[in-house]
């Protein structure tokens, strides 16, 4: 995939940073505001992708980075998976019970277990996104050679 | 309120038909958009901003990736004549329509009316569920704590999907 004009390159990588700290802002207030895992980790996705369709696929050596997006994949629905056993080994060990101290409902720092599952769910979604775009670009370029 | 929806979702219904007769399939996909965003609005109507957030940003970039799989085609949408088989076909589905329509008429007219009444189970979520999730945002409490299995199905489902992604397209791994 070829690069696009200089003035495209420049305006995504000044929005793509922004793009990224609303996709990490939506992630961690997912338990307060409209959002969560699903959403921001979309975002995400939305910010690396943007700066691959403006900058050409030779921008950030493909293949690996492609390695690295399915391991972050994996290694986040591991740990959402042992998060959930958790609740097997703490409290009243029942399968995803919320055993952490909830706190007041409204703050930051609140509802217990909840603000992990969406950090690492919305790191399995934005990192699944990406491989699957990632995957149509990179071996598209390798049917083509 | 209820109009504001009628008219998206006619317009929706209007992109949806266009996307099926366009020649171009770039115009095609982007009547697709229509149906997509018209979505985002109705959820934004009916005040569903989690939904409506998901939806835009799903919309959006799946849009991007039938926009480049279109341009590397052919972006003609190739054109035969119906044989007596499309004909069956096409009856059987106007029969199919008329019969799920009435049914659905049947169905809807014993339900409450629209936005009005709660489901027993929904009540029970609604009753004190900051006190007992400690979630202000009610959407991810029911994700997390209430519906906890299925969030996590979910994203074991979207796991298995980057499988077979890569599993297919994988050119080098076949040899």
């Amino acid at each position: 995939m070829k690069g696009m004009t200089l003035i495209v390159k420049k305006t995504a990588q000044l929005i793509s940073g922004l793009i990224f700290l609303y996709g990490i802002y939506v992630i961690i207030h997912g338990h307060l505001t409209p959002g969560g895992g699903f959403a921001g980790g979309v975002i995400l996705a939305g910010a690396f992708i943007l700066q691959i369709l403006a900058s050409g696929s030779d921008f950030m050596k493909l293949t690996k980075e492609e390695l690295g997006s399915t391991m972050y994949e994996n290694l986040a629905i591991l740990i959402a998976v042992f998060l959930s056993l958790s609740g097997l080994l703490f409290g009243a060990k029942v399968f995803f019970i919320n055993w952490l101290p909830k706190g007041t409902p409204g703050e930051l720092v609140s509802a217990g277990v909840m603000p992990l599952y969406n950090i690492f769910i919305g790191i399995e979604v934005a990192a699944s996104i990406l491989t699957i775009f990632l995957a149509l670009v990179i071996f598209k370029e390798e049917i083509s050679e | 309120m209820e109009i504001a929806v009628s008219i998206i979702a006619g317009l929706m219904i209007l992109g949806a038909l266009y996307a099926i007769h366009a020649k171009d399939l770039l115009s095609a996909v982007i009547a697709c958009g229509i149906v997509g965003y018209g979505l985002v609005i109705c959820f934004l109507l009916l005040q569903a901003p989690d939904l409506a957030i998901v939806q835009i940003v799903v919309e959006t970039i799946s849009l991007i990736i039938m926009v480049a799989v279109v341009l590397d085609s052919s972006r003609e949408e190739h054109y035969s004549k119906p044989d007596a088989q499309g004909y069956v076909s096409a009856v059987t589905a106007i029969i199919l329509i008329v019969v799920l329509f009435y049914f659905f008429k049947v169905a809807s007219d014993s339900l409450d009316a629209f936005g009005t009444g709660t489901l027993r189970m929904a009540e029970h979520y609604i009753e004190g569920a900051a006190a007992k999730t400690g979630s202000a945002n009610l959407v991810t409490g029911v994700l997390f704590d209430f519906r906890g299995y299925d969030t996590l199905g979910e994203a074991t489902v979207l796991v298995t999907a980057v499988l077979g992604v890569l599993t297919i397209l994988r050119i080098k791994g076949k040899k």
